[in-house]
């Protein structure tokens, strides 16, 4: 297309195409991949000089869902460590209580969940379909919507020469974001509460270090999941172990922190300084400094999926799940993809390509896990992000751990429920209340 | 490891010019957020000063906003957060511009 000689008054011949597929990340590429696979002359466009470069995550990526897409995945999939410990851990600025478990099971075939870099991953798979025949268009943003008379969506515009890509469809998957699902109403255009910012660290480490501070094997990898780490800001703090790097960062309320007055760095600071984390980095060097914006709003604040002529899948339609003890999102954005893109090639053989007619891919989500998950979770994010989780059950838990395991004599040991009442009213917590969330958590993960 | 060392921006040992030169940014002509500094005036927050993980924001000393575009992440942060309407506007850098993460 940068090659199309213009007439210089109406601009490149618009190209036409089955679909459109905005966005060259784990959603787009899957939306892709089953467009082509279906004999569609589909378009993926992608803003960065390659898919994956305006990426980021934590991250781990769960599996489960390429099974059926990409058969055998694992033996080909760029993969910096197979994850075989998940570790859940609750901190104060001196002590932490983990979580710890590991099993045999996540470390072969068909595996959990994977470390991988999205520059790596998301290739990988934008790779899948342009292999399958889709045409990837790389360093071009799609800047906006086309439609025709009807209001209805026919296309993008592009910053190629203010070229057109043409199609009865266009599936956005233009992320957190998304431009094109805002031009369209189906999203706000700018709601700081339905959002989290992560911010990361990649940090240099040999991999004998990894496998000794982190007690594991080559290809092996540890996923740990921290809460109480973001001073009075709600949100959480993570450490994955990559094949020769770690990542560490946190993850918090948007308004909070704007409102908190607290720099992002200054809390990877903290965090990295800590007594638990600290002897695990220890000489590890600064390799990349990274931000992104996370839709954590759950399945009550997801918009309208599709309008006529547009799905939105991925990030776009906020699916990520940030469900404390699940922090999944490359998952969803796959499941979410690969479902649009066959539901438009359904509407595309039936000729109504109108939300109505593209309307089996919010059925399709809803009967498999992206929006199963999504709604049996949904009250999750404000129990997670709730005063009491985040300031005081803590701090609360690390004293009640510390309280047991502190051996008094020649005082005599307390009863585990005076602990309790005199941890929780340290903590201005009532043993109501602790029962209260305790039962509020069994309902919502239960 | 290094103790934190609060102030002047340094963290962790390095500063925050250390930290973001660890970015691959191919910078565009184009400036893709613009800021009417008139309207920043009026605003009692300035939450894009402290929430924009890059510290591309600045106040100035007569109430309003300097601000670069070159190390952007483009996470969208600053226009999420602003709360004065038209002080902030945003789009994506042109194609193949802009921050390129390697180990996102």
């Amino acid at each position: 297309m940068s090659g199309t000689t213009t007439n210089g008054t109406t601009g490149p011949e618009p190209l036409e195409f089955d679909a459109v597929v905005v966005g060259a990340g784990p959603a787009g590429a899957s939306a892709a991949l089953a467009l082509a696979r279906a004999g569609r002359r589909v378009v993926l466009v992608e803003r960065g000089p390659f898919p994956g470069a305006k990426n980021v995550y934590g991250g781990v990526v769960y599996g489960r869902v390429l099974d059926d897409i990409v058969p055998g995945w694992w033996d080909e999939v760029p993969v910096e460590r197979w994850i075989v410990r998940r570790s859940t851990m609750m901190m104060t600025g001196t002590q932490s209580l983990s979580v710890d478990f590991r099993t045999d099971a996540w470390g072969s075939a068909p595996y959990n969940g994977m470390t991988t870099l999205r520059c790596h991953f998301d290739a990988w798979l934008a790779g899948k379909a342009t292999d399958a025949g889709a045409r990837l268009l790389t360093s071009t943003v799609a800047t906006g919507l086309v439609r025709d008379g009807d209001g209805r969506v026919v296309g993008v515009r592009t910053d190629r020469d203010g070229a057109e890509l043409h199609a009865p469809v266009v599936i956005a998957c233009d992320g957190v974001n998304s431009f094109l699902a805002k031009e369209a109403g189906l999203l706000a255009r700018a709601e700081a509460s339905h959002h989290t910012l992560g911010v990361k660290e990649v940090l240099d480490l040999p991999p004998g270090a990894i496998n000794e501070r982190f007690a594991v094997q080559d290809h092996e990898g540890v996923d740990v999941e921290i809460l109480g780490c973001t001073r009075e800001i709600p949100g959480g703090g993570f450490l994955y172990t990559n094949a020769d790097s770690v990542s560490i960062g946190v993850v918090v309320s948007l308004p909070e922190l704007a409102a908190s007055g607290v720099r992002p760095e200054a809390l990877i600071a903290d965090l990295k300084a800590h007594p638990s984390i600290a002897p695990l980095l220890r000489g590890a060097s600064l390799r990349e400094y990274a931000a992104h914006l996370i839709p954590e709003g759950g399945y009550d604040t997801m918009p309208a999926l599709a309008a006529d002529g547009l799905l939105i899948a991925g990030d776009a339609g906020a699916m990520t799940l940030a469900a404390g003890l699940w922090l999944e999102g490359v998952n969803f954005a796959i499941g979410s993809g690969y479902a649009a893109g066959r539901a438009t090639d359904r509407a595309l053989s039936r000729g109504d390509c109108s939300a109505a007619g593209l309307a089996s891919y919010r059925a399709d989500l809803e009967a498999q896990f992206v929006l199963a998950d999504h709604k049996r979770l949904r009250k999750a994010p404000s129990l997670v992000l709730s005063e009491r989780v985040q300031q005081h059950y803590p701090g609360l838990l690390c004293d009640l751990a510390e309280g047991m395991f502190t051996v008094t004599n020649p005082t005599p040991k307390p009863g585990g429920l005076k602990l309790t009442r005199t941890v929780a009213a340290r903590h201005g917590v009532k043993l109501r209340q602790l029962a209260g969330d305790t039962l509020r958590g069994l309902r919502i993960f239960g | 490891m290094s103790t934190t060392a609060p102030g002047a921006g340094r963290w962790d040992g390095i500063s925050f010019e250390e930290r973001m030169a660890t970015v691959d940014f191919r910078v565009g002509a184009r400036a893709h957020i613009t800021v009417d500094t008139d309207v920043c005036r009026s605003c009692t927050t300035k939450a894009c000063v402290t929430a924009c993980p890059a510290d591309l924001f600045a106040p100035t000393a007569d109430g309003g906003i300097l601000f670069n575009y070159e190390e952007c992440f483009e996470c969208g942060t600053c226009y999420m957060v602003c709360n004065s309407e038209g002080a902030l506007t945003w789009t994506y850098p042109d194609g193949g511009h802009g921050v390129v993460f390697h180990h996102g």
